[in-house]
């Protein structure tokens, strides 16, 4: 009988996941507790579990089960890279907010290098500058939900809008992510980017929305200008000291005047996707705000 | 404003068919981004423009067969439900 594991590995062995789960050892004597029982509880009378057919259907079936789901997740994990998914998500309380607040201010931090283990990035837990996709994907449903009560406090509100907000936005991001990923192919730049992390990168400005959104429907229009306006420059720096590191080469990342048509080519597209973030920001929240 | 994933999907398939239908020889060739002509250096920067001819003429490759099925797919869902 295999034991399940519950504590699930990082790619490197470290563990990615506390085990909280106090049920590891005590379930395997459980089990041969039970195994022993039937054989006495056989003289005394008829229980399901003193039927020897029943007790070989039961681990038959058992084993098919396991069977069937091993094989489920080795062709999912084709399609979908689960493990990888996985990295994104080992997120904690401590770095959710020293992300957000380096979300909305980023002028203070100096160390942007994500730290690497053994050639793999270290999970986010560990590295504040490492990509997730926990912050993106709540901010994102945060934005939806934002959104109408927007909506509602200016009676346009139906809740067919909420799916119609929700997929819009869901389009933009897909467009924009594609824009970034072909740009990429086309200035032939030697990245480790992943196209998760690129969608990680442009997840992070509904956290500046959802901002500004609050703020205007708290306090009227210009206080939605005013953040807005803050949190496109907080966007802007965020975005421009992350992906320096990672699309331009050593010299260049370390503010060395670079000469040569490919370092400026790709500090063209630093800028051009760092520009880009505002514009959608905009885009996609003064139409909510009346 | 309020785009739907069928419309990213309408127009993916609205793009994809526009690169499909550039010819080689009668059209690439006359401006220069035909495929002989983008044997360029062999040094490791190839530029931005032998890229987008390299990546044009992969699309059609690659997407010729498919653009098929997709196409009338798309031709008999339009013609039963508008």
């Amino acid at each position: 009988m295999r034991q399940r594991n519950s504590s699930m590995e990082g790619p490197d062995g470290s563990q990615l996941f506390e085990d909280t789960s106090g049920a590891g050892p005590r379930t395997q004597s459980g089990y041969r507790n039970q195994q022993t029982e039937p054989q006495q509880a056989g003289f005394a009378g008829q229980s399901l579990l003193s039927d020897p057919m029943s007790n070989l259907a039961m681990a038959y079936g058992s084993s098919l089960a396991s069977q069937g789901k091993e094989m489920v997740d080795k062709n999912l994990d084709r399609f979908i890279p689960i493990s990888k998914l996985k990295y994104y998500f080992a997120v904690d309380t401590v770095y959710v907010g020293k992300k957000l607040g380096l979300l909305v201010f980023p002028y203070m931090h100096n160390n942007w290098e994500v730290s690497y283990q053994q050639d793999t990035p270290v999970a986010p837990r560990f590295d504040v500058n490492a990509p997730d996709l926990y912050i993106p994907a709540m901010s994102f449903i945060t934005y939806v939900l934002v959104a109408g009560v927007a909506l509602g406090t200016q009676n346009r509100f139906s809740p067919e809008l909420l799916g119609v907000q929700a997929s819009s936005a869901l389009v933009w991001l897909i467009m924009e992510v594609l824009a970034v990923l072909l740009s990429l192919y086309l200035v032939t730049v030697n990245t480790d980017l992943t196209t998760i992390d690129l969608l990680a990168f442009s997840g992070y400005k509904y956290v500046g929305m959802i901002v500004g959104l609050v703020a205007g429907l708290l306090f009227g229009r210009p206080a939605y200008y005013l953040s807005l306006l803050w949190c496109c420059a907080a966007i802007f720096v965020f975005t421009i000291r992350t992906l320096r590191l990672k699309l331009l080469s050593e010299a260049a990342a370390e503010g060395k005047l670079v000469r040569g048509t490919r370092n400026q080519l790709r500090m063209y597209l630093t800028m051009s996707i760092a520009a880009a973030q505002p514009i959608f920001m905009y885009w996609l929240t003064y139409h909510l705000i009346r | 404003m309020a785009f739907t994933l069928y419309s990213l999907i309408q127009a993916a398939i609205l793009c994809v068919n526009a690169v499909a239908v550039l010819h080689e020889e009668r059209f690439l060739s006359k401006i220069g981004w035909g495929v002989d002509q983008s044997v360029g250096g062999f040094g490791d920067e190839p530029g931005v423009k032998v890229q987008l001819m390299n990546l044009v003429r992969s699309v059609r490759t690659v997407m010729r067969v498919p653009l098929i099925a997709v196409n009338s797919v798309c031709i008999v869902l339009l013609l039963l439900f508008g």
